[in-house]
């Protein structure tokens, strides 16, 4: 294996967790919800997760555990927010502070522990293809989930009647009501499908990633992926090519602080932040197209009068 | 004529003692109503008379607390308006139920309970709409299109559903005269193919037009049901009102043509802020001392960037653009155009026009503590309360604002109530211009009334008076010329004496717009 394809490998592997989130939370903004909890449901994936595959001995459980504990936190964001109607923006950040402090208390015993790595899954006959074939074939089984992930959302939103009946709700809330439409179990859903991808992609940091669990381990990842949604005017493609800008950018100056070219490493660091968000803007510059993208009842919060 | 086995001719619907109760509020109480098959029925009332209450229980989106409804003689209980789709109930929003952001055909589709391809919607849409005579393109964006092409969306997205009964909340309140007139067509025609229709307005002449039936409410009750064709418009306002709707007078202004020029405005353009804004086009206008100018013009046309510009909430590159009492006053900001003597008062009451939560005395301060200063700040900065006071008290008095308790907040007021108290507190300073954008919008006819006769006094007594508002009948009413606004330009004001509903109407129809075109010729 030459030195530039494990470099596209550990881009790959970094990318993961922010596209899986973000697409998540994509979703549930299309449909109207802020649920800046995204780092609190991901943490609370990463324990689980941890958790689950070091108790069973079988890391595809401790994926679906992580899977089922953002979901189910995100359950409660749901029950605040869209029930009594809850502020979404103070809803959202209290889920972030107790996601990481429940983490703490669950992962207490199992720091240190030898994590429990998911094998990484070749696909017969394709993996052997010269330059691509490890990079497209030989990955982790996250992986080809979280392309599947984002084109099934991509047909969701835009080919299916149900994917129009969200974008309606996240448009107009009241509209949508007026309709008919049951804008409220919509929400549940969208939430709890956000909760569940941010689980699933805390679930990669302790699984593949880095298969150990450490305190606060998601590192910022969450905000991140929140950025990602806006930056890329809620599209999944967009959101594609910022994850993986994102990756690029991370591993590339890690490689070259290992370098030492005499650029201060807080700069280098900085990077991929800056590259991410100024390419993402001048992407997403035609303010015609971002307005039609944007859910315009977004963080609003519906009561319906009956 | 379908008759039941006693030989009565069914009715469609029939609403028995039907009541809703917000709070302490009754909204709609022991309400009867009957609408016959192939009928055209009215449903009058005043705002907050209760019908929009009634329909929207009707169609499924209120609870009743009480009563019962009657459909083709069985009694059933609408809880959604998927049930009242699947009956046969059709209805067209007052404020549009659209989605700016989809197409017109995604929009119908969302309305749509079964599965139907978006494409095949999208031609059946334009099929229907061009039978119609309502030409739509279905893959327009709503955002961008006019609300008299939004209107017609949820009339084709009604229509398409094959309803009996169909439900047209306030429907001309946002078309051009012509644009009305096509409707009536439609809607005759409907009736004419033994659909039933339930038309809410407040427009007597439309409905002694068109309706063969009327029901008449007032505060949440029916007090009368009668036959519009046999009525006046004068009785029927009577009955929607309860007593006589004073008559507003406009004095006969003297020859203008030598009077001093307050407010001018030159060559007045602006970028749109969003993409769904309109742009506005080296827009001229004078206002002499002593004359009313109405800007006439459907709805998100520029009326509200119009505003905005002349008000200084949006400042003007060049300062000559907008000119009070002959200084130059584009860069100026609100309160430098307030200092010059102008007035203004926005279209939008509650968190624009007035804070909701604050009492009317502190509201009154908010647009002339700086104008007033002097008699109502005193040593250093500290507030005169009791002036503040006696001048709140006077301005209710003189407009005749009716409100319970001494100083209320500004949302206690009903609409009309809070609408005569911004108005009077500009009115009270005497301004040299006042500029008013839809003064009387959600007004009851006593209140508006009151309110129009209010800025004929102001302009006789010589100030310059600019109102901007979609109610050609208030216009005409009160104006000594009328401008048009059309996509953001400005026709040139049509003297009223030469200004006929028809040459208005023309103008603000303006050219068909030009995305229409398109979808002809790809048709």
């Amino acid at each position: 294996m030459g030195i530039a394809e494990s470099i596209l490998l550990t881009i790959a592997t970094a990318a993961t967790p922010l596209l899986i989130a973000a697409i998540g939370e994509l979703v549930v903004e299309r449909a109207g919800v802020l649920n800046l909890g995204v780092e609190g449901m991901m943490v609370m994936g990463a324990v689980c997760g941890f958790a689950g595959a070091t108790v069973t001995g079988s890391p595809w459980l401790g994926v679906l555990a992580g899977i089922a504990a953002g979901a189910a936190f995100s359950l409660l964001f749901a029950f605040l927010t869209l029930s009594i109607a809850a502020n979404q923006v103070a809803t959202g950040l209290s889920l972030t502070l107790l996601g990481l402090g429940l983490s703490g208390m669950i992962g207490e015993s199992f720091v240190g522990t030898a994590g429990n790595k998911l094998s990484s899954l070749a696909i017969p006959g394709l993996s052997d293809i010269p330059l691509v074939g490890r990079l497209m074939f030989g990955q982790d089984p996250i992986f080809y989930l979280s392309i599947l992930l984002t084109i099934g959302v991509m047909w969701f939103l835009f080919r299916t009647r149900t994917g129009l009946t969200l974008r309606s709700i996240g448009d107009n809330h009241g509209s949508a009501h007026a309709l008919g439409i049951p804008v409220i179990f919509y929400r549940y859903l969208a939430v709890m499908f956000g909760g569940a991808c941010a689980g699933l992609a805390g679930a990669h940091l302790s699984l593949v990633y880095t298969p150990q669990w450490v305190e606060n381990m998601t590192a910022g990842r969450g905000w991140i992926a929140l950025a990602l949604v806006v930056f890329a005017s809620w599209r999944p493609l967009r959101v594609l090519a910022g994850a993986y800008l994102f990756g690029a950018v991370t591993i590339g100056q890690l490689h070259a602080q290992a370098l030492g070219l005499g650029i201060p490493s807080q700069l280098l660091s900085s990077l991929p932040y800056l590259a991410t968000v100024v390419v993402l803007v001048i992407i997403s510059r035609n303010r015609r197209l971002t307005m039609m993208n944007t859910p315009a009842s977004l963080g609003r919060a519906f009561v319906p009068d009956r | 004529m379908n008759s039941q086995p006693d030989g009565r001719p069914a009715n469609l619907l029939e609403v028995r003692g039907l009541t809703k109760i917000f709070g302490t509020l009754k909204a709609c109480d022991d309400v009867d109503l009957t609408i016959g098959k192939g009928e055209i029925h009215a449903l009058l009332g005043e705002n907050g008379a209760g019908k929009s209450t009634l329909v929207k229980m009707l169609f499924g989106s209120l609870e009743p607390y009480s009563g019962q409804i009657r459909w083709n003689g069985e009694p059933v209980a609408i809880s959604s308006p998927s049930v009242a789709r699947r009956l046969g109930l059709g209805m067209v929003f007052q404020h549009f139920s659209l989605f700016e952001a989809l197409s017109a055909a995604e929009n119908i589709a969302l309305s749509l309970d079964d599965d139907t391809p978006i494409g095949t919607i999208a031609a059946k849409a334009r099929a229907l709409s061009y039978s119609y005579g309502l030409p739509l393109d279905p893959y327009a964006m709503v955002g961008d299109l006019s609300v008299g092409e939004r209107q017609r969306i949820e009339i084709i997205r009604c229509l398409l559903q094959a309803p009996d009964l169909i439900i047209l909340d306030e429907p001309t309140s946002v078309l051009t005269p012509q644009e009305a007139d096509r409707l009536f067509e439609t809607l005759e025609r409907l009736r004419e193919e033994g659909k039933s229709i339930l038309y809410i307005s407040h427009r007597l002449e439309e409905v002694k037009r068109l309706c063969d039936k009327a029901t008449v409410m007032r505060h949440g009750r029916v007090v009368g049901h009668c036959d519009p064709r046999n009525e006046t418009a004068a009785s029927l306002a009577r009955m929607m009102v309860g007593n006589e709707v004073q008559r507003v007078v406009r004095m006969p202004a003297e020859d203008m043509q030598d009077a001093e020029k307050l407010l001018e405005i030159r060559d007045l353009s602006r970028r749109p802020a969003t993409p769904f804004s309109t742009p506005l086009n080296g827009i001229c206008l004078d206002v002499r001392a002593g004359e009313v100018i109405g800007v006439a013009g459907v709805a998100g046309n520029g009326q509200g960037e119009f505003f905005e510009a002349v008000s200084g909430e949006v400042l003007q590159p060049a300062a000559g653009t907008i000119r009070l009492r002959g200084k130059d006053a584009g860069r100026l900001n609100i309160t430098g155009r307030r200092l010059l003597g102008a007035a203004f008062v926005p279209e939008e009451r509650l968190g624009h026009g007035a804070a909701p939560r604050l009492p009317l005395s502190e509201n009154l301060l908010l647009s002339r503590h700086a104008t007033d200063g002097k008699a109502f700040v005193g040593a250093a900065g500290l507030l005169r309360t009791g002036a503040i006071d006696r001048a709140a008290q006077r301005i209710v008095g003189v407009m005749d604002v009716r409100k319970s308790g001494h100083d209320p907040e500004a949302a206690a007021l009903s609409g009309g109530n809070l609408q005569k108290f911004l108005i009077g507190r500009e009115l009270d300073r005497r301004p040299a211009v006042l500029v008013v954008n839809q003064p009387t919008w959600g007004v009851d006819a006593g209140a508006a009334a009151r309110i129009r006769q209010s800025l004929i006094e102001l302009a006789r007594g010589g100030s310059a008076v600019l109102v901007i508002s979609q109610d050609l009948d208030e216009l005409f009413e009160i104006s000594d010329a009328i401008a048009v606004m059309h996509n953001g330009e400005l026709s040139r004001p049509l003297a009223i004496a030469e200004a006929t509903r028809e040459k208005i109407g023309l103008l603000m129809g303006g050219a068909e717009p030009r995305h229409l075109h398109q979808a002809a010729e790809t048709a």
